[in-house]
């Protein structure tokens, strides 16, 4: 038998509706990371091979429509219509299946080879709503598969059903949805020269952006006089009906609608007239007056006091174990006769870094991540989105702003891309180049552990991780108004406009599954994070080691740097050690701390690093107050963004004005709050 | 007659369920309500206000989608 060409599927569906399950279940889990709202930003390719059949899957971003409102339902507009994949499955919510038949209808409206994928069957089963699959493809003309990705049912069917469709020769049998007489006429008109009930639909919507892609990928000759004319006769006839151009894409979507309704009616039963009352008993809790915003900062608050109790043990641990590593490795080293300074670079610059990272930043990630990740299953983040609209709107910022800045809790390289949900230009660079100001992954730890050391030090043992976690808790919310005030400047100066309507489509909540929430948190984001961490921290630990061993004069390579740094640190109450951490920590935030201590310690002895109040000591040993500690805090909160941010912001808004912008705008903002927060202080201080 | 009566969206009471009748808004943002199912004729369901008061969340086919009140007072409903 010949070798059986591998196929092409591609994955479609309205934004949550758990389009990304079903591709991570397909390809298992090898997804490439990034995709944290559970919004595909950019199609992610995974390979699967069912029976014997190699299939190359796309998941595409979420999209309403076939007609592009953003740059990511392009994507997808462009794949459906003009790559000719082997198959398209579009995934249905089985709670919403009149909403999500639009989409359908559309991508039916293009081509037959489909599989409709009716997911979440079980939250339909638990609100009593029933699907008559069978129905559905009697009236479709294409296979209807029921699932429930979650749990992997219905899996095999599905994949049953894409092979047999992509193995079916190319025929034209296109759903055609019945449209007002006067429109079917002029469509017909056009056919006889398109050869395409799409195209001619197309042509005599005239939206310019999918009028331009057609063109391009050379479906029809828009320059065929012919044609042009029949078009111009059609439009003419349509406007004689009442129907200019802007009405035409009203009467297309009703008539979309009014099959929707109708098939929906066939298909569906609603068991429970009542089905989505719990959804809005939640709802009233979590989004109203009273409550909604309180509620918000509680969660925020247990997660952060959840992460810096939790992280203290495991991180001992790590260290512990690390530690003995170390020991090993050194005497390793010292039997194969490495000479002195190999070892020292080997175990003192780079093992020691690279555990620093492990055992400081892996348990936070790893208590944090998935935390994160259940509010987000649970579908809670586009409920803060609704709560915090308003704020947004008075800063003439876009509401889905408040998504990608939690995006950015995560990281802020995500949460960068992350701002193609939002459709306006101006709202969309706000949001870029605001994102740095919540504190991502790398950078929690340095502020758990400074508020840890010199805010929570000053009381009780056992009140400590609540002390911690108020002030981080007030540092995030420091770094939300931050976002707010300065969307605001921006949106008065460099980036002039009025806040752009827009709509947010608040998802019915969904009972996360545990397992597949852990694997996709710890797996996906925690060791990505870490493993970017440690990539950097190898390398920037033997550099570190040797700029501070390097005597030059009578002092280290750092210290004459730091030396150098320091007049310039000291009116913003930092030093130069300080400032050299924040810049050598460029390439990711996570070792600004481990860098700071190997500055210090160079003049010192070496320090038990699990140990805090020793670590306190050694900053105080180093000329540190309260308030350099709220300093380095304040300035880890608000600088330049790391390097993959940088690149990110980069790619995303295509300029470099912008990502110097980028840079200089917090780096500024940061330098400016410690400077007001020293000379206040210093000034008090006088008065004293 | 009272049923007939035209009121603007956004000030549907809570709870309350109306039939749309005209959407005044400029392209873009109408053909997202369409693509969303907010067509001529159909129902929309106040269901609550945000902690500001603004945006409101309005349940359209099955769906829960949330507007401002920019929007929704262009957006015409009869009971």
């Amino acid at each position: 038998m010949a070798e059986e060409r591998e196929y092409r599927v591609a994955l479609v569906g309205n934004p949550n509706v758990g389009k990304s399950t079903v591709f991570n279940h397909l390809t298992g889990l090898k997804q490439h990371t990034g995709n944290w709202t559970g919004k595909t930003v950019a199609g992610a390719y995974g390979a699967c091979v069912h029976h014997g059949v190699s299939l190359m899957l796309v998941d595409l971003p979420g999209t309403y429509s076939l007609l592009p409102h953003s740059k990511e339902e392009e994507v997808a507009r462009d794949y459906i219509c003009f790559a000719n994949p082997d198959a398209t499955v579009i995934v249905l919510d089985a709670t919403t299946i009149e909403r999500n038949l639009n989409l359908a209808l559309q991508v039916l409206e293009v081509t037959d080879r489909v599989v409709l994928c009716v997911n979440l069957m079980d939250e339909a089963r638990r609100k009593g709503i029933t699907v008559d699959c069978a129905e559905m493809s009697e009236i479709f003309g294409v296979p209807v598969v029921a699932t429930n990705a979650l749990a992997g049912e219905g899996m095999d069917a599905l994949l049953d059903a894409v092979v047999a469709v992509a193995r079916a020769p190319r025929g034209a049998g296109r759903l055609a949805i019945p449209y007002p007489n006067y429109i079917e006429t002029e469509v017909e008109r056009l056919y006889a020269k398109t050869g395409s009930r799409w195209v001619s639909l197309k042509l005599l919507e005239n939206d310019p952006v999918t009028v331009a892609s057609i063109e391009a990928h050379g479906t029809v000759d828009l320059h065929d006089p012919d044609l042009a004319q029949s078009l111009s006769e059609a439009r003419e006839i349509l406007k004689e009906h009442g129907i200019s151009e802007k009405d035409f894409k009203d009467k297309e979507v009703e008539s979309y609608y009014a099959f929707c309704e109708d098939i929906a009616t066939r298909t569906v039963t609603y068991n429970n007239k009542e089905y989505n009352l719990r959804d809005r008993k939640i709802d009233k809790w979590l989004t109203s007056k009273s409550t909604g915003i309180p509620i918000m900062q509680l969660f925020l608050g247990v997660i952060l006091w959840l992460t810096i109790v939790g992280a203290n043990y495991p991180s001992q641990w790590l260290s512990a174990l690390l530690s003995g590593i170390q020991d090993q490795l050194s005497a390793l080293l010292v039997h194969l006769g490495a000479p002195v300074w190999l070892h020292d670079v080997v175990v003192l610059g780079m093992f020691q870094t690279l555990a620093w990272v492990v055992s400081v930043m892996l348990p936070p990630m790893a208590i944090f991540f998935p935390l994160f990740t259940l509010l987000e299953d649970l579908g809670y983040l586009p409920r803060i989105a609704f709560n915090l609209d308003k704020c947004f709107c008075r800063a003439c910022a876009h509401g889905k702003q408040a998504l990608t800045m939690c995006m950015g809790f995560g990281c802020n390289a995500v949460g960068v891309s992350g701002c193609r949900i939002i459709d306006s230009p101006r709202e969309r660079l706000i949001a870029i180049l605001t994102n740095v100001f919540v504190p991502c992954n790398g950078r929690f730890p340095t502020i758990i552990l400074l508020s840890t050391i010199f805010v929570g030090g000053g009381v009780a043992a056992c009140l400590q991780p609540t002390v911690a976690a108020l002030a981080v808790l007030l540092v995030i919310l420091l770094g939300v108004a931050v976002t707010l005030l300065v969307s605001r400047l921006l949106s008065a100066t460099l980036l002039k406009g009025y806040p752009s309507s827009f709509v947010l489509e608040l998802p019915p909540y969904r009972k996360p599954k545990v397992g597949s929430l852990l694997l996709r948190s710890l797996l996906d984001r925690t060791l990505f994070v870490l493993g970017r961490a440690v990539t950097v921290a190898a390398p920037a630990g033997i550099v570190i080691w040797v700029l501070a061993n390097v005597v030059v004069g009578e002092q280290s390579l750092l210290a004459h740097c730091a030396a150098f740094l320091d007049p310039l640190a000291r009116p913003f109450g930092l030093d130069g050690y300080i400032l050299m951490a924040f810049v050598l920590g460029l390439p990711a935030n996570e070792i600004v701390l481990p860098v700071l201590l190997m500055g210090y310690l160079s003049q010192g002895a070496l320090v038990d690093m699990e140990n805090l109040s020793l670590l306190h000591t050694l900053f105080v040993e180093n000329g540190w107050t309260l308030l350099t500690a709220v300093n380095v805090i304040l300035f880890s909160l608000m600088h330049f963004p790391c390097a993959t941010t940088l690149l990110t912001i980069k790619k995303e808004t295509g300029s470099l004005k912008w990502t110097f912008v980028a840079f200089l705008l917090p780096t500024l903002v940061g330098l400016l709050v410690c400077l007001i927060t020293t000379q206040t202080v210093n000034l008090v201080r006088l008065f004293l | 007659m009272e049923s007939e009566q035209l009121v603007k969206l956004s000030d549907l009471p809570i709870g309350d369920s109306a039939k749309i009748v005209a959407i005044h808004i400029d392209d873009g943002i109408k053909r997202r309500l369409l693509d969303l199912g907010m067509v001529r004729d159909s129902r929309v369901r106040a269901l609550g206000k945000s902690p500001a008061g603004d945006p409101i969340a309005f349940e359209v086919r099955g769906a829960v989608i949330a507007l401002r009140n920019d929007v929704s007072s262009n957006i015409l409903v009869t009971r």
